[in-house]
């Protein structure tokens, strides 16, 4: 009995750092998790990207639920992103926003007309501030809001077919269960 | 996964989107434009002090930027870090510091935001007992198993030393 202590420690060794390789390929280590899901969206004022003059709040787009977008034209994932959005965001169910995020509106305006825009509208975030209440560390990321302005689910990084068949599709089939 | 985990920065990269370059003085010129943008953009950065009211203030912001992650460059403070994302926070808790907000207010508020995971010391909290007291389950665990190996070890050695019957009491030498 006393022999095998230590093949049976080295064996639990063995398990740990397999099952750590595992989690590992399966989670990203680097990503911090928010602690906003499930809790009022921070109120925010927002410049529209093509009409800086008007603005969008949380207020305003209270009663319909919406996935907010965070992109950006400097940022490489976003354009590895787009294509999913151009191809999906349409039949998502929910409005689609954009946020741009600390970028200049014209490279931005640029951005969107070469890859096209998949957008309803997009909210421009050049000095970073909203951004910060909104816990937003990088782009791209995404918030879905219910109707009652509530954060109900976040993604980080972009979002790939299988992310919208996996996640984003019964995080929505969920927001229309409650309400029709 | 995506970004790997490697490097986590590069998400923040900034594009490097320069056009044709078709001649070698255009080369040269967008050489130089390039140097000169990097080191107006270096300088920029470089003077930005925050206007401090004294020592004291300034001590104490960089004592509470030291204990805040960045969440860019994980392994940085948002003291040390060059990520654009460290220099907004650096200006928010500055500005919450002139507004009059404590540190534990100021940590409270990133906290909310970005999860205990700014916080570059785990609070002792339910969720983090593990953390905060596993190495020293681990170190009893390892002492207990030491305990029962030197008892059991001396118990058989009380056993062989025991004079084999038949022997002189004499001839029990001290082994050791």
């Amino acid at each position: 009995m006393s022999r095998s202590l230590p093949l049976f420690g080295f064996l639990l060794l063995v398990a740990l750092f397999g099952f750590g390789i595992w989690w590992n390929t399966r989670h990203d280590p680097n990503e911090v998790p928010s602690p906003l899901i499930n809790k009022p969206a921070p109120a925010f004022v927002l410049p529209l990207l093509d009409d800086p003059a008007q603005t969008v709040s949380k207020a305003g787009l209270l009663g319909k639920p919406y996935l907010l977008n965070v992109f950006a034209s400097w940022c490489f994932a976003c354009g590895e992103e787009h294509p999913t959005l151009m191809a999906e965001g349409s039949q998502l169910g929910v409005m689609l926003i954009g946020y741009d995020y600390k970028d200049a509106p014209d490279d931005a305006k640029n951005w969107l007309r070469e890859h096209g825009n998949p957008y309803r509208m997009v909210v421009a975030d050049r000095p970073g501030r909203t951004a910060i209440d909104f816990g937003v560390y990088g782009a791209p990321e995404s918030f879905l809001i219910d109707a009652k302005g509530v954060i109900r689910y976040k993604h980080i990084g972009p979002i790939t077919p299988e992310v919208i068949a996996k996640e984003l599709k019964p995080a929505i089939a969920a927001l229309q269960k409650e309400s029709p | 996964m995506f970004f790997g985990s490697s490097a986590p920065c590069a998400r923040f990269s900034l594009a490097t989107a320069t056009g044709p370059v078709r001649a070698p003085g255009a080369l040269l010129r967008v050489l130089l434009a390039a140097l000169l943008a990097f080191a107006s953009v270096a300088h920029s950065q470089a003077i930005q002090p925050l206007p401090f009211k004294n020592h004291a203030e300034k001590v104490r912001f960089q004592h509470l930027t030291r204990q805040l992650r960045c969440l860019v460059c994980q392994d940085e403070s948002i003291a040390d870090s060059d990520a654009e994302l460290a220099r907004d926070l650096r200006l928010d808790v500055f500005q919450q510091m002139q507004a009059g907000r404590s540190d534990k207010q100021i940590k409270q508020y990133l906290v909310a935001r970005y999860s205990d995971f700014v916080l570059y010391d785990p609070p002792l909290q339910a969720n983090t007992l593990l953390l905060w007291f596993g190495p020293l389950l681990i170190l009893l665990a390892g002492a207990a198993v030491v305990v029962i190996a030197i008892r059991r070890r001396s118990r058989d050695a009380g056993i062989t030393a025991q004079p084999p019957a038949g022997q002189a009491p004499t001839d029990n030498e001290d082994d050791w």
